[in-house]
């Protein structure tokens, strides 16, 4: 697709759609969002350069092996499954704990987040293997 | 209550294929998935024996309570399944390193093979119905996978084969877990248990039953539902095939099992006798499929067949005697399968084909090769002393004793077939002249290639003349099977 | 509304079967990608269709809240069917490129003969 507005929109768009997954992610812990969602949204900020973009332009732009992200990001859930193994409690046992940082106030953070993190890095790694290999070809 | 142990047999393969994804280097990804099958060998003989003194051993994920958690539980049945899931792997594994070719190991063979075992195991100690749907998908997955790399025509098409039957039964699986759960409103299968005792309405309850019937039945190969086995297994390379027939199809045998006798153990005595019909049926067409072949893998594919009818037929009768018996012969088959098929991979690899009519004179050539098969041969016909006359033993008998003559009478008459299916084997692919410049197991070959088999060789021996050490425990795994209440106490109580 | 969705799934069941009849290879693709959203609106369905709020205890308030397992559960589904599906699109396409044709009848093979 050769369109102007979409060359122009697509790369500030990019920033837009990331800092709103970033928002789903954190926000996925007591409410609708997290990291299988917020990974889809990112994946799609990136599709949008695929699509505005021919795919050695976006190569060249983001030097990134999406490939490398699915075991990193399965190691991540799985570490964290295993954190509360190590301390004697069940496999995938999670817990949490308020934090009180500056600046931002009272926060909750949960070490399933980490899980999170995970899916988030294995979903955008595996969409993003799955679109540059399928459109790639053509 | 908790044992976190019980997680190895996932998570050691999981890691395993992460560690391949991450690094190329083929040497190292062999040496890695050898010690950490190695490793999940020893886990599992070590759990089942700890099984064996303590009781059921479970362990509630993320420390959730039972019913609404996921749960994993380990009984003494799905303890020997877990072991010898991990012997043939090993023995697959081994085999491939020298069959697979690079072409294949480039694209992450190995790291795919450990995720096809994480299903597997996964599949056989998880105690919650939906869980069991995720592992059955991935060990699907990692199957399609499996069957499909290296790209020829053939591969290809029966994947996409394979792949549409299952992801069709998977949609019925779903369909299954659906209306069981607003039938009973629980996916935890103890829990199941205990709820389908009261609930008021058995019709539904059948109905789910036999769905799960379907479902099962499609992985496992039962009677209407196997027409595309053979040629799934014929299309996947050797040593693929030798975790399939092995493995696969007895993950959905033990599937079936386990949901039958925990949760519709109720409605079991209604329709035993539509089991019955199918097992008898799945045995007599399954051992005519394979006297009809002319192809080493072929033939075997539809032995496969034919010898999940006799677990089936455990199933139908449902007496402690042929429970213990279906399990024995599980354990027979899984282990005989699997050292058939890696022979049927070394006739392959030496003589580069799969038709029996091409081979020959393998007994002159690679007499070690012939007597492995030989003895596998008898076993998987049910000659004693093999592990396979025990099994066969247990299950006539326990017929006799029901009275059900029908299905004992169709389990001997194929027994005499299956034997004349080995020996159409034996006299045309070890006797008879060799075609010409053929070629011979090198001697640095020799360890990778016979030596799995030659170890499987030895295992149905070993488990023919032992029997009654072997028998203690399966008695005692088709104990834990036939009272459910102990599973329920170990994953609901205390 | 139950009754409702029970007519959805129906529809869609019937439609992605007579897809999957077809001797078009893809057609018979669309007809898998079909019958898993069919058997996820069943999920989504088996837990009834009542109550609005989020399943989390918050100020006490326990009234009406949707069933979060059937969502859980159609979650893990819609995963599991992207990766299949993504696989058997794949698939489909090196199958087509290497007999070029997409016809089931044809795509048989000779060793069915056999």
């Amino acid at each position: 697709m050769n369109s102007l507005i979409l060359k122009t929109v697509a790369t500030p768009v990019l920033y837009l759609i990331v800092s709103f997954s970033v928002y789903v992610f954190f926000r996925g812990h007591n409410n609708p969002g997290g990291g299988f969602i917020a990974g889809l949204l990112t994946a799609g900020a990136f599709v949008l350069q695929y699509l505005s973009f021919d795919s050695k332009t976006v190569k060249s732009n983001f030097s990134l092996n999406w490939k490398k992200l699915i075991p990193v990001g399965l190691i991540l859930a799985l570490g964290s499954g295993l954190g509360g193994m190590i301390l004697g409690y069940p496999f995938l046992s999670h817990s949490f704990g308020c934090f009180y940082l500056p600046l931002i106030g009272e926060l909750e953070l949960a070490t399933a987040i980490i899980f999170d993190l995970g899916v988030y890095f294995v979903v955008l790694g595996t969409a993003l293997t799955i679109i540059s290999v399928i459109g790639g070809k053509d | 209550m908790k044992n976190n142990l019980l997680v190895v047999p996932v998570i050691l393969p999981l890691f395993t294929a992460i560690l391949i994804f991450l690094i190329s280097n083929i040497k190292f990804q062999k040496l890695l998935s050898f010690v950490s099958t190695t490793f999940c060998l020893a886990t599992a003989l070590y759990l089942t024996k700890q099984v064996s003194v303590k009781g059921i051993q479970t362990l509630s994920l993320g420390d959730w309570p039972a019913p609404f958690g996921i749960v994993i539980a380990l009984d003494l049945f799905s303890g020997i399944m877990l072991i010898l899931t991990m012997i043939v792997s090993l023995a697959a594994l081994i085999f491939s390193f020298k069959t697979i070719g690079s072409e294949r190991e480039n694209y992450f063979y190995y790291a795919f093979f450990q995720l096809q075992i994480m299903g597997i195991n996964g599949a056989l100690i998880t105690g919650d119905i939906f869980n069991l749907f995720v592992f059955f998908e991935i060990l699907l997955i990692a199957s399609y996978i499996l069957m499909a790399l290296g790209g020829k025509p053939y591969q290809l098409q029966e994947t996409t084969k394979y792949m549409i039957i299952n992801m069709v039964s998977s949609v019925l699986f779903l369909v299954g877990v659906a209306v069981l759960y607003s039938t009973l409103g629980s996916l935890n299968m103890a829990d199941l248990s205990v709820k389908v005792g009261k609930a008021g309405d058995q019709g539904i309850l059948k109905v789910i039953a036999v769905i799960f019937m379907i479902v099962f039945g499609i992985k496992g190969g039962l009677f209407p539902l196997y027409f595309w086995l053979p040629r799934s297994y014929h299309a996947a390379p050797s040593a693929v095939a030798v975790l399939f027939g092995g493995l696969m199809t007895k993950v959905g045998i033990y599937a079936i099992l386990r949901v039958y006798t925990l949760i519709f153990a109720p409605t079991l005595s209604s329709i035993n006798n539509i089991i019955l019909i199918i097992a008898g049926l799945t045995m007599f067409l399954g051992v005519m499929g394979a006297v009809a072949q002319m192809d080493f893998k072929l033939l075997l594919s539809y032995h496969i067949i034919s010898q999940v009818g006799y677990m089936i037929m455990g199933l139908g009768l449902y007496t402690p005697l042929s429970i213990t018996g279906a399990i024995y012969f599980l354990i027979h088959n899984i282990i005989v399968k699997s050292c058939l098929f890696l022979i049927s991979g070394i006739a392959e690899k030496l003589r580069d084909t799969t038709d029996l009519k091409k081979m020959g004179g393998l007994m002159a050539t690679d007499p070690s090769v012939a007597y492995i098969f030989l003895i596998a041969g008898f076993s998987l016909a049910g000659a004693p002393p093999f592990s396979g006359f025990f099994g066969k033993f247990l299950l006539i008998r326990a017929g006799l004793e029901k009275g059900s003559y029908l299905i004992v009478f169709v389990s001997i008459l194929v027994s005499f077939f299956t034997l004349y299916s080995m020996t159409k084997i034996f006299k045309y692919a070890f006797w008879g002249t060799a075609p010409e410049n053929v070629k011979k197991v090198q001697h640095n070959h020799y360890f990778g290639l016979v030596l799995p088999a030659a170890c499987l060789a030895l295992l149905t021996v070993f488990i023919g003349l032992n029997t009654e050490w072997v028998y203690s425990y399966v008695n005692s795994a088709a104990y834990q099977l036939m009272n459910p209440d102990l599973y329920i106490q170990a994953v609901l109580g205390g | 509304m139950e009754f409702l969705m029970a007519l959805v799934v129906g529809v869609f069941f019937a439609v992605s079967i007579y897809f999957m009849l077809s001797k078009k290879l893809l057609k018979v693709v669309f007809g898998t990608l079909l019958i898993s959203h069919a058997a996820n609106l069943m999920l989504l369905t088996s837990g009834g269709l009542k109550g609005e709020k989020a399943p989390i205890l918050s100020d006490g308030s326990t009234l009406s809240y949707a069933d979060p397992i059937p969502q859980a559960l159609i979650l893990t589904a819609i995963v599991i069917g992207f990766g299949v599906t993504a696989f058997i699109l794949v698939l489909t396409c090196r199958l087509y490129k290497t007999f070029a044709t997409d016809d089931l009848s044809i795509l048989r093979g000779e060793a069915n003969e056999k």
